[in-house]
Formats: C-alpha cells, sequence, structure tokens
C-alpha cells in the first residue's frame, strides 16, 4: 500500500509540522515500507484478547492532596521564547 | 595503585580505594576529565562537559568521605544522558529543539544520585529524542564506538555507553525505551540494564513513550550495575507509574554460581539475518552457564516475538506524538517566526525536529488517525497482551531467559541511515521487554573480529535479583569485562 502525498499531508496538518516538498516524497516512501510490514499483525488473533496501555496493571494512583512549594516564575520563565509581565507571551490565535 | 590508569577503575574497586584514603575524589576526577580532554575529539560522548561543577562536587565528596559519611557512589564520576533533566546545566535530548533548554529542576534520579554523592562530569550525547539505535540521529554529530572508532557506538544511549568503555566516565544512566540501554552497552562492551517497568522512577526524564520508557545503569560490571541501581530505584510519588515496593540490596544477589537456576533459551531470537560469529558466542556463554550449574532448556518457543517489531512501531510513535505534541515554541525551546500562531508553531515542529523524529511523529499520528485507531493502534495494544502472556507463561517454567542483546556486531557508520526498516530490525532482540515491561540486561559475552557481543538475560517483572546473579555468575566465570578499547 503506498501512501499518497495527500495523505502524507493530512497527517503533517494533523500533527502541525510542516513538512519540505523532499520529506513528504521521502516519508511517501519509508512508511509505506514500514506501513507494509506491520500487515503481518492483521494475522494475529485478538479475539476477546484486552488491549494493554501499560505493563503494569496500575489505575487511578492518587497522593494526599498538600500544598507544596512550587517553582520560581522567573525559573520557569527563564526559559520562555517570549514573555511579558510575568507571563508567556503567545502569537494571537484570533486575527 | 597504578595513577595513569584511575579512568579505567570500577565502581567496587574505586570505592575501596577512596574509603581507604589512597586517592581522592579531586584526583579521580581530574584524571578522568584529562581522560575525556584526551580522546573526547575522537569518541564525542558528551553533549556537555560540566568539569568545573565536577571539581566543586569532587572537593565535597572528600569531605564526605573525611567524615565517614560516604555512600559507595560519593565521589565517583558519572556521565548522564541529555534527556534527564539537571537543574541548571542544559538539557538538550541532542535536538535542536532543546539546544538551550536549561532546566529549572533535577530529575529524580540525579537528586538520588546527587544524594549519594555523585560527581558529574557531563551530558551524554544520543539519538534525537532517543529514536535510534546508532547515535546518528543526534542533531548534533554523531557519537563513535570506542572499539572501531568507524563504527557506532549503538543507540540512542550511545554517549552513556561511549563513555564508560572509553574511560570518560566511571558510570553512566542510560533510558531504554526499546533497547537504549541494552544494545548500546552490548555494543561498547559493558554492563546495561532496563529495570522493570515502574522500578526506577521517571520523574524529569523528557517523555519518548510512557509505557516502555526507563532509566537504567551502564557500568563496566555487573556489582557497579547492582550499585547503581541500589541508588536510583524505589518508589516516587511525582511518578504514578513508579511502583511502591521495597528496594533490596542488589549487591546480596551477587553469587557466583547458578545451582538450582533453571534457564530458557527462546529460539525466535536466533533469528534470520543474525550473524554466525554472534550466535557461536552467545552459544558459548549458554554452555558456560550450564556449567556454573543451571539447568538450560535450549527448546523454547516464544511464537509471537516475531510481531514485537511492529507492536513497538505502532505503539511507540504513538505514545512520541502525544508526547512530543508540547513543543509549541511558547514556553521553552526552539521557536520559529511566523505569520499567524498556526504557522509559527508548524514551522517550529518542521525545523526543530530532526528527520528521525520527523518519521516517528508522522508514524504515530497516522497510527492514531481517524480510520486506522482500531486497524493500527488498538491491534498493536491486544498482540501486546499476548506477547506479555507469553512471558508470562514462561516464567513459570524458567527463572531467566537468555538471548543475544543484538543480532549483529556493532556496524559502520552510514551503514544503516538510509532504510528505517533495517535500522529498527537491530532492536529486534530488545524491544519485546518494553512491550511486557519486564527487566532486561546486556553482559559482555566476547568479541568478534575485535568488536564487543552481549548476551541478554531476562526474567519476570521484579526479577532484578535473578537478572544480576546469572549476570555476575557469568561475568566471574569471563573475562570479558576485564578488557578495554585501546584508543
Amino acid at each position: 500500500m503506498k501512501l499518497s502525498r495527500e495523505e502524507v499531508l493530512h497527517i503533517s496538518a494533523l500533527c502541525r509540522m510542516n513538512l519540505s516538498d523532499e520529506e513528504i516524497e521521502r516519508f511517501r516512501n519509508q512508511l509505506s515500507n514500514i506501513l507494509d510490514n506491520f500487515e503481518t499483525l492483521q494475522q494475529v488473533d485478538t479475539t476477546n484478547v484486552p488491549p494493554t496501555a501499560y505493563p503494569m496493571p496500575l489505575s487511578n494512583v492518587t497522593r494526599d492532596d498538600e500544598a507544596l512549594p512550587s517553582y520560581r516564575q522567573s525559573d520557569i520563565l527563564a526559559n520562555a521564547p517570549r514573555q511579558e509581565d510575568g507571563q508567556f507571551r503567545v502569537r494571537a490565535v484570533l486575527e | 595503585m597504578d595513577k595513569d590508569k584511575l579512568h579505567d577503575l570500577t565502581i567496587g574497586r574505586a570505592q575501596k580505594l577512596l574509603k581507604n584514603r589512597e586517592i581522592s575524589s579531586v584526583e579521580l576526577t581530574k584524571a578522568v576529565l584529562e581522560r575525556i580532554s584526551r580522546v573526547e575529539n575522537k569518541v564525542r560522548s558528551f553533549v556537555t562537559v560540566t568539569g568545573d561543577s565536577a571539581l566543586r562536587r569532587a572537593e565535597e565528596a572528600d569531605a564526605r568521605i573525611r567524615e565517614g559519611d560516604a555512600s559507595p557512589l560519593t565521589g565517583i564520576p558519572a556521565l548522564i544522558k541529555d534527556n534527564m533533566c539537571t537543574r541548571g546545566i542544559r538539557t538538550t535530548c541532542s535536538s535542536r529543539m532543546l539546544e538551550t533548554f536549561v532546566p529549572p529542576y533535577n530529575a529524580t534520579v540525579v537528586e538520588r544520585l546527587n544524594n549519594a554523592g555523585m560527581v558529574m562530569v557531563g551530558k551524554g550525547n544520543m539519538d534525537e529524542f532517543a529514536m535510534g539505535s546508532s547515535n546518528e540521529h543526534s542533531a548534533f554529530f554523531p557519537t563513535r564506538n570506542p572499539w572501531d572508532l568507524e563504527r557506532v557506538p549503538g543507540g540512542s544511549s550511545g554517549g552513556p555507553a561511549a563513555s564508560v568503555a572509553a574511560g570518560e566516565a566511571i558510570y553512566s544512566l542510560g533510558s531504554d525505551t526499546g533497547g537504549s540501554i541494552r544494545q548500546p552497552a552490548s555494543f561498547c562492551g559493558i554492563v546495561g540494564m532496563k529495570p522493570t517497568y515502574g522500578r526506577v522512577s521517571r520523574f524529569g526524564l523528557v517523555a519518548f513513550a510512557s509505557s516502555l520508557d526507563q532509566i537504567g545503569p551502564m557500568t563496566r560490571d555487573v556489582t557497579d550495575c547492582a550499585l547503581v541501581l541500589n541508588a536510583i530505584a524505589g518508589h516516587d510519588s511525582r511518578d504514578s507509574t513508579s511502583v511502591n515496593m521495597p528496594v533490596p540490596d542488589y549487591t546480596a544477589s551477587l553469587i557466583p554460581d547458578l545451582k538450582g537456576i533453571r534457564l530458557g533459551v527462546p529460539k525466535e531470537y536466533f533469528v534470520e539475518g543474525m550473524e554466525d560469529k554472534v550466535r557461536a558466542a552467545i552459544e558459548a556463554a549458554i554452555s558456560t552457564l550450564e556449567r556454573l550449574g543451571a539447568s538450560v532448556d535450549r527448546d523454547v518457543s516464544l511464537p509471537g516475538t516475531k510481531y514485537a517489531l511492529p507492536v513497538y512501531y505502532i505503539i511507540a510513535p504513538s505514545e512520541a506524538m502525544a508526547n512530543l505534541a508540547r513543543y509549541d515554541g511558547v514556553k521553552y525551546g526552539y521557536s520559529h517566526e511566523g505569520e499567524s500562531m498556526w504557522d509559527a508553531m508548524e514551522r517550529t515542529r518542521g525545523s526543530g525536529f530532526g528527520p528521525e523524529v520527523k518519521r516517528r511523529i508522522i508514524l504515530g499520528t497516522y497510527a492514531l488517525s481517524a480510520g486506522y485507531y482500531d486497524a493500527y493502534y488498538v491491534k498493536a495494544q491486544k498482540v501486546r497482551t499476548l506477547i506479555r502472556r507469553e512471558f508470562d507463561e514462561a516464567f513459570q517454567r524458567y527463572d531467566a531467559l537468555i538471548t543475544p542483546t543484538s543480532p549483529t556486531i556493532p556496524f559502520k557508520i552510514g551503514e544503516k541511515t538510509g532504510d528505517p526498516l533495517k535500522m529498527y530490525l537491530s532492536d529486534i532482540c530488545t524491544l519485546p521487554v518494553n512491550i511486557a515491561g519486564i527487566p532486561g540486561i546486556s553482559v559482555p559475552a566476547g568479541f568478534c573480529d575485535g568488536l564487543p557481543v552481549g548476551m541478554q538475560v531476562l526474567g519476570k517483572p521484579f526479577s532484578e535479583e535473578t537478572l544480576l546473579r546469572v549476570a555476575y555468575a557469568y561475568e566471574q566465570a569471563t573475562d570479558w569485562h576485564k578488557q578495554r578499547a585501546k584508543i
């Protein structure tokens, strides 16, 4: 099965990641090859087999709701590409 | 004591010399830093060398030792893979995306090692975001194998493995999502363990695939592996998947015989395409295990093994695409200008990530997208259950399973970069272990044409003690671990 250029563009839009024309063509070929290899999974009978999300059977792990010191605002903002008045500065979402 | 060779010491040996005041931590640290300055331009294990802070930490360690307040790791120089957060020291994941990122906090493992008196000499190079098997996917430069500089050190913990093999660190921490500790340990002739999922806290480990990732020790021998595991294992309320179970003293399981131990050899791990000389080395190792008193069943079958590759390369990229959604150019990391919010985000991600990371994000997004979710992602999760069950059944009959760590010896730089599927096959013996969440250790098992071969020992969840015992008994009967790369 060969992925179309449109399919690769659709996926790149879903994950908000630009691809160059060269990358689209390369990934199209490589992913088709990889997905063909994955077809073997369809041979496996998984009737009544539950899916595994995590290897250990843990669920709803809770802890006491204690107030603890947090990080300093200036430390957290130190890595921000853009900041203003102690906040992350983002680009306008609505024009 | 030959003071020209301090950088080659094991933790066990260095600890005794420090305790008896035959050497100081400052002396040991200077020897390691000197070694780094001599060989690093050839090996390139480090993204960042932290020489000044290492010497300060070494002085503190010497004070602790004088006061009789030392732990086994006090004053020992170590390297940390560059995907574990170190407060005030940049943590890049070998990616342009995080090239300037300076974490405001320490990973739990770093905090634990700091409390134990670690002298961190630097941060280790890796495949970008831990995606790769050769270190060639580092956005900065490839690390080279100290045994042959034309070959890869394995990956993704290639820097951590190469540094220990080259004398640039006494031990290191790696992370393992599909073999990223064990395969480079095998390629570089050292010991590497992926503990049971949940045994070691992942807090502060930059997430790749959250249901598969685990941190573990990379060391020169099995004793050192037990010492480092002692320091990093245990429950952490900041990682809800870390398991609240007591941590034994792992050095207590270092027993040099295997009487009563039942071993199985699953034939599916001796795959087509496996190199004959690797097969021969592992078969010789199995005979040694028998001589040490273990019973060995060479006719074990785990037929689900052949599905591990597709299961892994659906689940890991799917989890990765979700984890890597946070790199949006707003909160931290690389940020590209754009005409609008979406345009800037798409450009940030398009130019901040390297080719392998993009390939996996695309693959994961595809597997999770409408129309393919059931056929790929849910199907893979169901087959994951079957692979786990197969291991569960096997461990009712065997205390441990023995396999090669990798089907090949270290390959040449550039040999597999053109064909991702060929690169993925390099992890064929290690992937099933992460899928099932069980522990695995790779231990040196000989050389082929002067290049290291690793034997992998697998056990049921939380059987690290059994793995260490098997690995230790084997190690004590051989001298592979005493050989050092000549560079």
